[in-house]
């Protein structure tokens, strides 16, 4: 699987799209950081970054390899290598040569700019996010064929996540505004990794205070050890999950 | 030869003074070794001069007008019981003690300094450590408290007391006084024709100033900073808030200063910055918010219900996460030529305003004022799409608050 996987990243390297991703979010880190060293302001156009485009990057991208890759993937099932080896070289190899793109060009201006614990949230989850999209691609690509409609769906996963999802939740907010309803808010955010993202990150910052009663009951659960194993293994989850069923669903597939 | 002149002619006239008012000396080499003893055998008008040292006499009382001098600021300690110094005459003077440990109590409020029903108290230079209250002043007045230090490291609010506490006073003088740990800063109930200024009030339990039914007062040029919240006027009226500094009174549910059913109050020059809620008001009347500076806030204004007849203008608005924040119903507040970072309009005719209104409260944070749970939802997405819409869909733009000749210059 390693051989495989170390021919994927070879070929992502060569079409030179990852070190443009990784020299893009290093110019914008750097000059976001540059702008207002050290501030609050910089580190939340920081965490939109990470919310927004390495997702959106992630989905795309593992799409359009998946697809360009499929005369790969045909030639190596001639030979004696299993279905679930080919499709998980795929994803390692993928979202490894994202996220360490990702790594490089968040990580070294944020060494040199900007220590902490925000930074430190910031990358892991910009890593960990990039992993959960990319899984969620491959389950979007693997179901149809047709390339234009895989990017399709995967787009629209990724739309889902980022906005309809939330717009559902201010939805129940509002009809249950009445309600002590936290706890069940925090169930409906932690099942959407760009929310539990985003919440993890502001409740180390300072703008924390402005969440109000909602924010605390959430603080007091993530900044606990249960509360933080508990974000981290769903993240885990997501990004475990989705790729699971795409294994099987590849296993069975005509391809 | 004028000023040699001069020199003698003051000290001629000085001179009666000196006969009148004799010195007493309170030390270890003296001949009286308590203070206690040497206010017993002074008479009225003299001074008491405390040497250094330490002193443990229980509460000491005052009872003739007298001016109480410490050299290098001995030291009187309360042991956890007491009263210090209890005031029960006119025209006394404390200047240059060194108070601490006061008795707390649920029922009586002990202070370092208490003042009962006199008028020209004067206390300065005065280092308070560790009391439950610092300096109380019932029914006094002409008063003035300057130049003193006060701090206490209670960290509960119920077993701690305010730092200057005034009941039922008039005329009072407070001025740089600095003032850390206690409950309040500094306390007025009841307290007419007073002015506060230039103290520093920081790190204290509950609020750095706070007002209950005090009016016709001025605080001016004073800083407020890390607070459990910075001031708070209350039924009050005739206030006047100029030149202040409320800085980092940051907190889940603090705020730079808070009006609450207040009437014809003036705010200018103010400064707030970084604090959670800058300005908060509730049932304000014909309240005047001007010249001020609201910098990187998290709320700049909070308006809740019953405000009306305020003037907001030419304020600056800075990198505030939310300007102007408002529950919906407010009356008649007029907002106008203020700064506001987030304006985008142009101004064609070059008089300096913009040509387009500003709406300072934006849908999502109406949105979060009805529903607070959605503040989890602060710096997302979906709110940022909701006050992009806004820009597509103007009908969506709440229109209660408005500046119609916002200024594109800073102030």
């Amino acid at each position: 699987m390693s051989r495989i996987i170390k021919y994927v990243m070879f070929d992502i390297l060569r079409n030179r799209f990852v070190i443009g991703y990784c020299l893009f979010i290093m110019l914008i880190t750097f000059g976001l950081l540059g702008l207002e060293e050290g501030s609050s302001k910089s580190t939340l156009s920081l965490l939109n970054i990470v919310l927004l485009v390495v997702p959106l990057i992630s989905v795309v991208f593992a799409t359009i390899h998946f697809y360009n890759s499929y005369e790969f993937m045909e030639l190596l099932l001639s030979q004696p290598v299993r279905r679930s080896t080919i499709i998980y070289s795929e994803y390692f190899g993928v979202s490894g040569s994202l996220s360490f793109a990702f790594a490089v060009g968040m990580g070294v201006p944020l060494i040199f700019l900007n220590q902490g614990l925000v930074s430190v949230y910031l990358l892991l989850s910009g890593i960990v996010l990039t992993f959960v999209f990319v899984s969620i691609a491959l389950l979007g690509a693997v179901n149809s064929k047709d390339k234009a409609r895989g990017i399709g769906t995967s787009l629209l996963l990724w739309f889902f996540f980022t906005a309809i999802y939330d717009g559902l939740v201010l939805l129940i907010m509002f009809s249950f505004s009445d309600y002590p309803i936290e706890k069940y808010l925090l169930a409906f955010i932690s099942l959407n990794p760009i929310d539990l993202a985003r919440v993890a990150i502001l409740l180390q910052m300072d703008t924390a205070v402005l969440m109000g009663y909602t924010g605390a009951v959430f603080s007091e659960f993530f900044n606990s050890w249960e509360g933080l194993i508990f974000a981290s293994g769903l993240l885990l989850l997501w990004a475990i999950l989705p790729m699971l069923l795409t294994v099987r669903i590849f296993k069975r597939k005509d391809l | 030869m004028n000023l040699v002149k001069g020199k003698l002619l003051i000290s001629l006239l000085l001179l009666p003074c000196f006969f009148y008012a004799e010195t007493i000396h309170v030390g270890a080499t003296y001949k009286f070794k308590t203070i206690k003893s040497a206010i017993a055998q002074s008479k009225i008008n003299d001074t008491v001069l405390i040497h250094k040292g330490y002193y443990k006499e229980g509460t000491i009382l005052i009872e003739k007008p007298l001016t109480i001098i410490g050299q290098n600021y001995p030291t009187l300690d309360g042991l956890h019981k007491i009263e210090i110094l209890s005031v029960k005459s006119d025209n006394v003077t404390i200047t240059g003690l060194k108070l601490i440990n006061s008795g707390k109590s649920d029922i009586y409020d002990l202070a370092a300094i208490r003042v009962y029903k006199n008028k020209n108290i004067k206390i300065s230079g005065n280092i308070l450590e560790n009391n439950f209250f610092g300096i109380f002043l019932s029914k006094s007045d002409h008063c003035t408290i300057t130049n003193n230090q006060l701090s206490s490291t209670e960290q509960k609010q119920n077993d701690s007391g305010n730092g200057i506490h005034l009941l039922y006073c008039n005329n009072i003088f407070i001025e740089n006084n600095h003032i850390t740990g206690h409950r309040d800063g500094i306390y007025f109930e009841f307290v007419t024709e007073s002015l506060i200024q230039k103290n520093i009030s920081e790190g204290n339990i509950r609020y750095g100033l706070h007002f209950m039914f005090s009016s016709n007062d001025v605080y001016q040029e004073n800083t407020f900073r890390n607070n459990g919240a910075g001031v708070a006027v209350m039924f009050s009226y005739k206030v006047k808030m100029i030149k202040n500094h409320y800085e980092h009174n940051w907190g889940s549910s603090s705020y730079g200063l808070l009006l609450k059913e207040i009437r014809d109050g003036e705010i200018t020059g103010n400064t707030f910055e970084k604090n959670t809620i800058g300005l908060s008001m509730e049932g304000t009347t014909r309240i005047t918010i001007s010249n001020n500076n609201f910098l990187h806030n998290g709320w700049g204004i909070k308006i809740c219900g019953g405000c009306d007849q305020g003037i907001v203008t030419k304020n600056n608005l800075i990198g505030n996460t939310f300007d102007v924040s408002s529950s919906g119903s407010t009356l008649s507040n007029n907002f106008t030529g203020n700064y506001w970072d987030k304006y985008l309009g142009y101004d064609l005719n070059k008089d300096g305003l913009g040509d387009t209104p500003f709406f300072p409260v934006t849908l999502s944070s109406l949105i979060m004022e009805q529903v607070p749970t959605s503040l989890l939802y602060l710096h997302s997405f979906v709110l940022d799409l909701i006050d992009q819409s806004e820009k597509l869909l103007p009908q969506l733009i709440p229109q209660n608050i408005v500046d119609k000749k916002p200024t594109l210059k800073k102030f």
